[in-house]
């Protein structure tokens, strides 16, 4: 089983998170592994995990961004959580990417690691904390042609019977969607409780290496991704006001009456 | 330059409901404003999309032999979406913002090579033309705006962007019916089943779309009467934080990974204001917040506050408001 892991590098969300040219803000200081991608970096590993020994052996778990060379952070807390490999993609052309730019280059990796050997699987966060999309995982699907199994609060994989069954809560409809391998699915923070490193992994860790890659060794076309392919172009960013100071009140028997007094003083009653 | 947008209906049978009519709302700003609904849309429907001025409504018949359940599936709906856009020519394609319509949207827009916004709070029309959409972004804390640089644009829009209005002029809808046959790909995944959960009669607006909102979390310590009972007075609905989810005290929660909601009003009570809980409720209009704790970061976001035990200070507060209204 080979199953590819799409991870991002994103501005820690406990950070002061800002705008420059229209662009995040990425410094390597705040800078983490969207921690939605750790329930799709441990539903990976948990598949192969429960993989008899020999099939186990054969496996692979790749971790894969689209990102600048700070990314390799998130890359090596992929590895001290299990991964075998982990894999950058990054150029000076991507900058600026739309979710379409996104999805195009993550695809075209899936392809080139599917040139080695096939990939059976593609494992995506359901979204990433900072552009909060949810599309990257269903767009990457359609630009593999593979069929997409989004928002998986469940996923079971079926190894022998090569199939990926997920559990979907959509407000008050629950579908399960049965796809056969390969697929690209996309996992909530239902779906499994993500591992921390131990010792042993992080030790292991220290000799992974990280592959970085160009958009030449994929053959994509730079005036297809990045600011020159992009269908949309932030063109302003501003913090927004500062609230004024909060009204407090502190309960002394007349706390209750002091809320609805706001509500009602405010016309929101 | 008058556009030709196209709006995606959730719920054509029943009828219209509130995020609906807001995007046909703003829809009305861009251009002339058709409908595109994968069911027969039921006369309530059609009047209100005539108190809206639509004039003209795309029913999508898909194969007979395709299941109740595929119909569903979210590139089987994009695919009709986007080849009516095809035919009637439109510029740009409008839905609300749940995720299965941003699967929807992702696809249409990948379909039609279109520039794709998610989560637009507003949309206007640039001096050179283009298409603009604000963003509110990083819980809140910054406005974006993104123009649209490919001749067809597909946005999703957020619930309560704006108070849903008819238009000047009404309009008498004619049905144009279009089949179509979905792809291979659209079905290449199978619906093993479908389930509706009935909501539990209970006459609350849905979390998403509601004007006010009451949420729990923690600090209820598993009692969500004084939750439920603050909402009832104020005819909110009610979320709760994740961490009252995943304790079972309740099955909504509002965040960043849950429902994103930005209503009037939102009231948290013993929700502590985690960063994943601001990202999904910050961009509400007023925010009230019940905590114990005088240092709990759901203050530093709000208008107004009670330091307090929200087993008192909630009934307290819904008794007054029921007082107010005289009932
Ligand atoms: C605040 C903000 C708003 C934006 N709005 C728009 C917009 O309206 N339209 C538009 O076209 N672009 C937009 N972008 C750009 C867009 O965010 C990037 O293209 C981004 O790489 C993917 O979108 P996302 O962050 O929303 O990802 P999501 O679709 O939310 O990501 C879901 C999953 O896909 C995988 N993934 C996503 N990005 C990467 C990556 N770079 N490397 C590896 N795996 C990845 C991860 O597993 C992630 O959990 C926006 C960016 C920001 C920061
Ligand atoms: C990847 C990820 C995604 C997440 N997504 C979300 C999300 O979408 N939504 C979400 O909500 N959380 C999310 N979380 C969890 C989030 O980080 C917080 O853990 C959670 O929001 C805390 O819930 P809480 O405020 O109810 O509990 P706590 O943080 O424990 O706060 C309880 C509050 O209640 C107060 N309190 C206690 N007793 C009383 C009383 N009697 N009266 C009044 N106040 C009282 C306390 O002072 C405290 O401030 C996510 C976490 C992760 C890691």
């Amino acid at each position: 089983m080979r199953i590819v892991v799409a991870v991002k590098y994103v501005p820690d969300i406990q950070s002061d998170r800002a705008f420059v040219d229209g662009r995040v803000e990425r410094t390597s200081d705040d800078g983490t592994l969207n921690e939605l991608d750790e329930h799709a970096l441990e539903a990976a590993l948990r598949i192969v995990e429960a993989l008899p020994e020999d099939e186990r052996a054969a496996s692979e778990v790749v971790a894969l961004t689209v990102a600048g060379e700070d990314a390799d952070s998130a890359l090596r807390k992929a590895f001290q959580l299990g991964v075998d490999r982990g894999v950058r993609v990054s150029d000076d052309a991507i900058a600026g990417s739309d979710y379409f730019g996104t999805a195009r280059v993550l695809a075209a990796a899936v392809r080139a690691l599917g040139a080695d050997a096939p990939v059976d699987l593609v494992i995506t966060g359901m979204a990433a904390l900072d552009g909060l999309g949810s599309v990257v995982p269903v767009l990457l699907a359609a630009e593999l042609d593979l069929p997409q199994l989004a928002i998986a609060g469940d996923l079971q994989v079926d190894a022998a019977a090569r199939t990926a069954t997920v559990t979907r809560e959509l407000g008050h409809v629950t579908e399960v969607l049965e796809a056969p391998l390969p697929a690209v699915v996309s996992v909530t923070d239902h779906a499994n409780d993500p591992r921390f490193p131990n010792f042993k992994l992080i030790m292991a860790a220290r000799s992974k290496k990280v592959e970085a890659w160009s958009l030449a060794d994929l053959d994509v076309d730079p005036a297809t991704v990045g600011d020159a392919g992009a269908r949309t172009r932030v063109v302003s960013a501003a913090p927004r006001p500062e609230k004024p100071e909060v009204e407090l009140v502190v309960d002394k028997g007349e706390g209750g009456k002091a809320l609805a007094e706001y509500l009602i003083r405010n016309e929101l009653v | 330059m008058t556009r030709n947008v196209l709006v995606l209906l959730d719920t054509p049978a029943s009828e219209l409901r509130s995020p609906a009519l807001e995007i046909l709302t703003i829809a009305r700003t861009l251009g002339t404003v058709e409908a595109v609904a994968l069911e027969e849309p039921s006369a309530a429907t059609l009047d209100q999309l005539a108190a809206h001025g639509v004039a003209r409504v795309h029913r999508v018949d898909l194969p007979a032999d395709l299941s109740d359940d595929a119909r569903h599936l979210t590139p089987v709906v994009a695919e009709a979406f986007a080849a009516v856009a095809r035919a009637a020519g439109a510029q740009v394609l409008l839905l609300t913002s749940s995720f299965p319509n941003k699967e929807v949207a992702a696809r249409a827009a990948h379909t039609l090579g279109a520039g794709l916004v998610i989560d637009a709070a507003a949309l206007r029309t640039a001096d050179d033309g283009a298409l603009v959409a604000g963003k509110r972004v990083f819980a809140g804390a910054w406005d974006t705006e993104c123009a649209v640089s490919t001749d067809v644009a597909v946005v999703t829009v957020r619930a309560n962007a704006v108070v849903p209005t008819p238009a000047d002029a009404s309009a008498v809808p004619e049905v144009v019916a279009h089949d179509v046959a979905p792809s291979a790909s659209a079905t290449a995944a199978r619906v093993v089943s479908r389930t509706t959960h009935e909501t539990d009669g209970d006459g609350r607006p849905e979390l998403a779309e509601a004007a006010i909102v009451v949420a729990g979390g923690r600090g209820t310590d598993g009692d969500f009467t004084p939750v439920l009972d603050l909402a009832d007075a104020l005819g909110a609905a009610v979320g709760a934080s994740r961490d009252a989810v995943f304790e079972g005290w309740f099955d909504t929660f509002v965040g960043q990974t849950g429902v994103t909601v930005a209503p009037r009003l939102y009231v948290g009570a013993g929700i502590s204001g985690a960063p994943h809980h601001r990202g999904g409720m910050q961009a509400s209009q007023v925010i009230v917040a019940v905590n114990n704790d005088p240092e709990c970061p759901i203050f530093e976001i709000c208008d107004f506050a009670v330091v307090g035990d929200l087993a008192d200070v909630l009934p307290q507060a819904a008794a007054a408001i029921r007082a107010h209204k005289g009932v």
